[in-house]
Order: structure tokens, then C-alpha cells, then sequence
């Protein structure tokens, strides 16, 4: 067991905890945040994403160890986000969720995006929300919403 | 078909009544008890009945009104659409209308199956009438209560927006009246509103549940954190059903708080390994050593599998459906012949939220947090397992992240899992959790099936004679729902959409086998139409071909004079795709196929090219007849999300196989569902104009995408795609 400081969304948190242990699994047992979902624990859904350092990431495959200190964003930040804010109110105009526990994912994902890319085109959507698996299938609200918030973040 | 009679009158039933429970603080209570015992006979006794303290309405004193909702909410809608119905017939405020999942509780049962479920698309379809009923009488009872204090009579009263308004501008409102309300007699006959008068039935709602599902507050089962709780996962055999010869747990103990223990399971036996926390218990249980006996049980294997089942069905079966003369095709030469032999492989349901179950055992009583559509069956399993009666066994319905079926399991093995680590544990929660892993190669999946059609064609191109075996396992064979499922030996579930095609073909018969090879099985969202739609489907485009014929038209020909709905359906497809269809770019074709499910009808027509050597599905169109539709938006969203899930068919990691009894995928590696670049780029959805009785909207959006998308490639390519997934164009 080791000791770390992490900074998730702007507050520094400490926690104990192997250093094997991913990053998913400290926020959502050490830190108690469970808007970051665990769905298949190897990358290949995208249900666990974070902005770490700025960029979308998974989660469940980085060792908290390896965090070191980039700043952790949740989506639980996300509210009170400039973008986040844009998005999420996309989403919920939209109507896009539907069991709703892949879209902490999907909205971090769609965030990271936008801040990079205020006009995507339909293939730069499919790229950086290609690995954001919805088994509802809720794809083409997803791409609305997107460009809605596109539209109002100008 | 039922319509929708305007000024519809209804009484209470011999077997229902209402009971009202007062609380000044808490306002006004009410519970309708709907007693349909599982699979009643007529005449039938039925089952002493336990009457709990839940409520469907709740006016609170600051004006919310809470719905309690008799189903699980998993992407459906249902926790939003089943208060619509609630409050427009209530003349509820919208804004102040809250809604939240029962408990499991005799009350909450669907008053059609009788036991407490989501399935069969049946939320709305069987609890509109009570929905509205139960917001009918509340609402009478709050007009009474208004009329008492005013001393007018109710019929002077009118309500809107949750405020009673009576003669010379007198109002109060619903909160207000709640407490005087209650002491009403609860009327035996209520007068339902003419479809004209609805305020919210029909309109575009938005979802209640949508924010807290984009903020990351929405709590799911994996969710739920106890004080003092324990994280549970199990080693499970690797060959369904195998027992433990031994286990060296040496290492995994050396994590800190591990416990390890055996447990028995449905089948076989498995390792239990309890920590703190779930990655400190799923590291252990990578530690575990466990040898197993393998040499006991049936090794199935996908390949020999499918020898066995293309033998099998080129004999007849267990007779589904038989018209007409079954030597009529004989007659046919080979040249007006099709025959087509069809492969299905197993599927998993995967959602996305990975099953779980939590539960407290206190010696007498247990509490028990499920994300479950079996609440009934579940409950009572848990109870067996703990050695109590199911009302011992407080049961919370979780919200769950997809399902699909995978949370309606006749053995309830999850639960019964969970209740045999909790016993041990008594006192102390525990969380067991499957990891995606113990999911995609833990069973329950829609089986395999082999189909293989002959059919002659007549003198004008269409089908006169259709001789068609299925061959897959029976999803409820040995359980309690056998009688009630298998006739004839042919389980319902394995033939229909094709048994219950809606073309008119002379001679036509319909037979079944179900092999028993070891590999539990499930229904799978849309069930036996997975399959069957996709072989009517893709050979009503064949023939059409070989005729031809315009799709559309030769389905419109052939279709039985009494399938109204598919028609409707289809012709509304037919409309609002003619101007894209028309006007299609080089490299892309169209795809279309029609199917009724679960009482609701679809058609759509699909845009597809190939890219990458895969299908691009640029614009998808559906018409669809649901009846009354209660809510569109949540409709449409059903079926532009429900195509995407259908590709689930067709995506190239779209299997699970096994080899020598062991599943070969292992996450979403291996089993891959369909993500957003394989999923249509837009679905526009059409709803067919109805007052009929509503009908339901999860299941059907799945079994029409995977035909239409081949019937186009079919068009691109030349070939035929009777081998599922599309491994290769």
C-alpha cells in the first residue's frame, strides 16, 4: 500500500491504496465517486472515461501509481464546466440517455472533443467517441447532441 | 384488438380493489391490489395476499406528486411514460411529478403475467389501463373531497394542473385536498377521459431521468454503498456446470481482509472470494489456484454443434405450424425452388452495467438491492437460499444499467450467488459483482439456431409452398414456465415470427428442434425474432428478386388479408423513404423488411454502401405501429437506439462460440457489440396514427434492422448472407 495525492476536479484528495490498483476503482471506492462507471475493466468501452491532464482518458487501465500529477477530471465536474455545462444540457434536450450508465462516458468523451474541436464533422465525431460503447444504441442522439452543443458553443 | 373507447367507463373487478391509507404528514396514499395469480385458472383459489404500505401515488405536501412505478427502468422509458399516463388521467402538474421504481411487492405484479417483471415489451402494453385507472379514481377522490368542503356537487368541479376548481372561482389545491381526500371511499366506477382530452398521453416528453443520468448522480446496483459493506466476486467453472476438486487459496489470502469460501451454484459448484474492496477481491481471485472436474460435464462446442444441428434440421421437427398439403412443395421443380440453410451463433446480452446483487442476511429477515426485471422470481430465490419466506426478504428494484433480458433469469443465479455468500456473512452487506469477464463467459445467452427453409415458388413468383425447421435450444424447457410455452414439444419462443408470419402462403408449415447441449440459455432482447425475421425477411427479398418485383410491393402482395398493422407500417416506410430511395448515390443500395412483434408492427428501409469491407448504414427510416402511441419522443427513441442494438447480428465480433465446452471471448474484446461507426449515421421514425390499445416499443425495434441492412448488401454484392455475423462481405 502507498500513499498518493490526487487532484480530482481541482481538490486535492489523498489516498492509501496498492499502487496496481486503477484509477476507476479510487475514485469510485476511495473517493467514492461513482459517476465513473467500471464496465469492462480493459479499455475497449470507454464507460470509465476521464479527462486526465486534459485528455479523454480510460480509467480502468491506468495504475494510480501512474497518475502522478495531472489534474483528474470527473463527471461530476462537469456541471460547472463551460463545456460540460453546454454538453450536458445537449444531452438532456436531446433526450439521449436512455439506461444512461454509459453516458458519463460518452458526455466526458464528447467534452474532450469540443474543447479541441468546436465544429466536428460526423468522422471526427466517430473517431473520438468511437471507443464509447452504448449497448441501448443511443449513437444518433449521441451525434445530435454533439453538434447541438457545437452549435451553441460557436 | 382493443380501441380506446372514448368516455371509457370501468369498475372494479371482483379480484381488485383499492386501499387507502392516511397520513397526515405524508399526504395521501393509495395502492391498487391487483390480484392475477401466476398462470391463474379461472376459478382458481387465489394465494393469500400480503397487503404492504406501498403506494403508486403520493401527494406530498409541497405539491410533488410521487408515482411509484411497477417496473424496472433500464433505458426503456417506462419511469417516464407510466407517470404520463398516471397524471394526465390525475390532472396532474407535470412539473411537480416525481416517479421512482417499486419494491418488489405483491401490488406491483404485472397484472397480465402476474408476476413482477419487465418482459414481453408488456410495461405499457399491460399497465396503461391500470395507470390510467389508478389516476382516474385518485383524482375522483380529490374532486370528492373539494365538492365535501364546498358542499357542491363534483360534477360542478373541474381539475387542471394539479388544482381542483369549483363553482364561484373556488380552488384548492391537490396538496391541499390530499388529507380529506384519503378519507373518500374510493370509487368502484370511474370515468376514464376521451383520447381528446389528453394533456400528456400522446405529446413528446421528455425524460425525467435524464439529468441525473448526465451529472453522474444516478446511483445504479454497482453503485449502492453500505456502511461495514463487502465486495463479493466468484470463480466460476470454466465449463458450465463443473465442480471444485480442490482450491489453493494460499496466495489469495495473503491480500489483506480476503476470505475465500466454496459455494454451491445453479450448476457446479464455485469459489467465493470476499475483501474489502472490489479490486483487492478480484486480484485474489486472480490468485486462486482451482482444479477442477472438468470430465463430468458435457463439453459443448460451436462447430460440432453445428453439424449436429444442420443434420437435425434437415429432418422435420416438432410441428409448429402446419397448412394446407405438406407434399405440395414435392411437386415443385427444383428450378422454382430456394432452399437456404441459415446459422445463428450464440449471442451475449452484455449490458453495460455488469450484473450485480447486494444483500444484507440478518438471521430473520434479509434486505436485498437488485437491478432486476424477475423482481418475483428473484426475491423468492433469495428467500429459498436464506431459508425464509419470501416477505421476509425486503427487495429493492435498482436502477440497471441495460438488461435486455439478462436481468429476467428463471434460476435467478446472480441472486441465489449472492444469498449464499450474504448467509455466510450474516449481519454484514455484501456487493457480489460480476466483472465483465464472468459475463461474457458466464452463459445465458440467445441460443444458437440453424434454420433451413425449402420453398416452391408458383407460376406469378410467389411462395405457394414453405417447408421450414428450426434448431436451437428451448429457453424455458425444465423450468416453470415449460407448460405454460411448449406446446407440442415446440418451445413459442424458438418459432415465432415465423410460425406467426403474416404472409399468405398455401402450403406452410413450421417445425422445431431444441438439443440439449449444455449451455444455459435466455431470452434475448426480441427473443425468437432475432432469428426468424431475419430469415422471412431476407427470403421475402430473395423472392421478391427472383419475381422481379419491387420489396415492397411483392411484401404488400403477399401479406394476409388481416395483417393490418404490418401494412400500416409498411406503407408509412414505403411514403416517408420513396424520396431518398429514389435518389440513392452511386455504391449504395437500399434494404427493407417488415416484422410485428409483441403486437407492435415495424418496417424500415435501410441506406447502406460498403466501406472497409463493411457495411456504412448512412440513413435508417422506420414506420412503426405501436396503437396509441403514449409517448413518441421516447418511441423514437427506442427505435433509433434498438436498430443500432439489432447490428449486435451483424457486427464481426458478434458471437460467442465456445471450444471444447469453453466460451472463446472473454470481454468486449473478443464479443464486440455494435459502436458508433457501425451504427446507422440517422434514424428518422414514423409513427402510424392510431387510437388502438398501446402496444409495446423495447423489443420491436430490434429484429427488422439486421434483414434490411442485408437485403441492401445483398443488392451490392450479389450474394446471400445466411451465416451470422458478417464475418466477411
Amino acid at each position: 500500500m502507498e500513499t498518493y495525492k490526487l487532484t480530482v476536479n481541482g481538490q486535492t484528495k489523498q489516498v492509501t491504496a496498492d499502487p496496481g490498483t486503477p484509477l476507476l476503482w479510487v475514485l469510485r471506492e476511495e473517493l467514492k465517486m461513482t459517476g465513473t462507471k467500471y464496465g469492462c475493466g480493459i479499455s475497449a468501452c470507454g464507460a470509465c472515461t476521464v479527462h486526465l491532464g486534459g485528455m479523454a482518458t480510460r480509467s480502468c487501465v491506468v495504475p494510480v501509481s501512474l497518475v502522478g500529477n495531472r489534474p483528474i477530471v470527473t463527471i461530476e465536474a462537469m456541471a460547472a464546466d463551460p463545456v460540460g455545462r453546454v454538453v450536458q444540457d445537449a444531452w438532456v434536450t436531446q433526450d439521449v440517455v436512455q439506461c444512461g450508465y454509459c453516458q458519463s462516458g460518452q458526455i466526458m468523451s464528447a467534452v474532450a472533443l469540443l474543447k479541441y474541436n468546436r465544429k466536428p464533422t460526423d468522422k471526427d465525431i466517430e473517431e473520438s467517441m468511437g471507443g464509447n460503447l452504448c449497448r441501448c444504441g443511443t449513437y444518433v442522439r449521441i451525434r445530435e447532441a454533439i453538434k447541438v452543443a457545437s452549435q451553441q458553443l460557436k | 384488438m382493443t380501441a380506446i373507447h372514448s368516455a371509457n367507463t370501468v369498475s372494479l373487478s371482483r379480484r381488485s380493489f383499492l386501499r387507502v391509507s392516511t397520513n397526515a404528514a405524508a399526504g395521501l396514499l393509495v395502492s391498487l391490489y391487483l390480484d392475477f395469480p401466476l398462470f391463474a385458472q379461472e376459478g382458481a383459489k387465489p394465494p393469500a395476499k400480503v397487503y404492504p404500505p406501498d403506494a403508486f401515488v403520493h401527494i406530498k405536501p409541497d405539491g410533488k406528486i410521487l408515482i411509484t412505478v411497477n417496473r424496472l427502468e433500464f433505458g426503456q422509458g417506462v419511469q417516464t411514460s407510466l407517470p404520463m399516463v398516471l397524471a394526465d388521467e390525475l390532472d396532474a402538474d407535470w412539473s411537480q411529478v416525481i416517479a421512482d421504481l417499486a419494491p418488489a411487492a405483491d401490488v406491483y405484479k404485472d397484472p397480465v403475467f402476474g408476476i413482477q417483471m419487465v418482459g414481453g415489451s408488456g410495461s405499457i402494453a399491460h399497465s396503461f389501463q391500470q395507470y390510467r385507472e389508478l389516476g382516474a379514481r385518485v383524482r375522483a377522490m380529490l374532486v370528492a373531497a373539494a365538492a365535501d368542503q364546498w358542499k357542491v356537487a363534483p360534477d360542478q368541479c373541474h381539475t387542471e394542473a394539479s388544482v381542483v376548481h369549483g363553482p364561484g372561482g373556488k380552488s384548492a389545491t391537490y396538496a391541499q385536498l390530499a388529507e380529506a381526500a384519503a378519507k373518500q371511499p374510493v370509487p368502484a366506477k370511474v370515468q376514464l377521459k376521451d383520447p381528446s382530452q389528453f394533456r400528456f398521453i400522446g405529446k413528446k416528453v421528455r425524460r425525467l431521468d435524464s439529468r441525473p443520468k448526465c451529472d453522474g448522480s444516478q446511483k445504479f446496483g454497482l453503485d449502492l454503498d453500505l456502511p461495514g459493506m463487502k465486495i463479493a466476486v466468484v470463480a466460476h467453472p470454466p465449463v458450465f456446470g463443473a465442480r471444485i476438486k480442490s482450491v489453493d487459496d494460499k496466495s489469495a489470502r495473503e491480500l489483506p481482509g480476503v476470505d475465500v469460501f466454496e459455494i454451491q451454484l445453479v450448476k457446479g459448484t464455485g469459489v467465493a472470494v470476499v475483501a474489502d474492496k472490489f479490486w483487492t477481491a478480484k486480484q485474489a481471485r486472480d490468485r486462486l489456484k482451482i482444479d477442477w472436474d472438468l470430465a463430468s460435464v458435457d463439453h459443448a462446442d460451436s462447430s460440432r454443434l453445428l453439424t449436429q444441428y444442420k443434420d437435425l434440421a434437415r429432418t422435420t421437427g416438432n410441428i409448429a405450424t402446419s397448412r394446407g398439403d405438406q407434399k405440395a412443395l414435392d411437386a415443385i421443380p427444383d428450378a422454382n425452388r430456394i432452399v437456404a440453410e441459415y446459422e445463428f451463433p450464440y449471442l451475449a446480452h452484455t449490458p453495460m452495467e455488469p450484473l450485480n446483487t447486494t444483500i444484507r442476511f440478518d438471521g430473520d429477515r434479509a434486505e436485498a438491492w437488485v437491478p432486476s426485471q424477475f423482481q418475483t422470481m428473484d426475491q423468492i430465490a433469495i428467500a429459498q437460499v436464506l431459508g425464509l419466506k419470501p416477505d421476509q426478504v425486503t427487495f429493492h428494484t435498482e436502477y440497471a444499467g441495460g438488461g435486455f433480458g439478462r436481468r429476467a433469469v428463471i434460476d435467478s443465479h446472480v441472486q441465489r450467488e449472492a444469498a449464499a455468500i450474504a448467509k455466510r456473512l450474516r449481519g454484514t452487506p455484501v456487493k457480489l459483482v460480476w466483472t465483465r469477464e464472468d459475463d461474457v463467459q458466464g452463459g445465458y445467452y440467445r441460443p444458437m439456431f440453424v434454420h433451413r427453409v425449402e420453398i416452391g415458388i408458383g407460376q406469378d413468383g410467389m411462395p405457394v409452398a414453405w417447408r421450414h425447421v428450426i434448431v436451437g435450444q428451448s429457453l424455458v424447457a425444465g423450468t416453470p414456465f415449460a407448460p405454460m410455452m411448449i406446446k407440442n414439444g415446440v418451445d413459442a419462443t424458438a418459432v415465432e415470427g415465423a410460425a406467426d408470419a403474416p404472409y399468405s402462403i398455401a402450403n406452410f408449415q413450421v417445425t422445431a428442434h431444441h438439443p440439449t447441449p449444455n449451455v444455459p440459455v435466455l431470452w434475448w432482447r426480441s427473443v425468437g425474432h432475432t432469428h426468424t425475421a431475419f430469415v422471412m425477411e431476407t427470403l421475402m427479398d430473395e423472392l421478391a428478386a427472383r419475381a422481379n418485383a419491387d420489396p415492397i410491393a411483392y411484401r404488400r402482395k403477399l401479406l394476409k388479408p388481416d395483417a393490418a398493422k404490418a401494412r400500416r407500417a409498411l406503407d408509412l416506410m414505403d411514403e416517408k423513404s420513396a424520396s431518398w430511395r429514389n435518389s440513392l448515390p452511386k455504391g449504395h443500395a437500399f434494404g427493407v423488411a417488415c416484422h410485428e412483434c409483441f403486437g407492435t408492427a415495424v418496417a424500415c428501409a435501410a441506406d447502406v454502401s460498403i466501406e472497409d469491407q463493411r457495411p456504412r448504414i448512412h440513413r435508417v427510416t422506420v414506420a412503426v405501429d405501436p396503437g396509441l402511441a403514449v409517448n413518441p419522443l421516447t418511441i423514437e427513441a427506442q427505435f433509433q437506439a434498438g436498430v443500432a442494438f439489432g447490428l449486435t447480428q451483424l457486427v464481426p465480433r458478434g458471437a460467442i462460440t465456445l471450444k471444447d465446452g469453453r466460451v472463446e471471448q472473454r470481454n468486449f474484446d473478443g464479443y464486440a457489440p455494435p459502436y458508433i461507426a457501425d451504427s446507422p449515421v440517422a434514424v428518422d421514425v414514423h409513427i402510424v396514427p392510431s387510437t388502438e390499445a398501446p402496444t409495446g416499443c423495447g423489443e420491436p425495434p430490434v429484429p427488422v434492422i439486421s434483414p434490411a441492412v442485408v437485403n441492401a448488401l445483398a443488392k451490392l454484392t450479389g450474394k446471400h448472407y445466411r451465416t451470422l455475423p458478417l464475418v466477411a462481405l
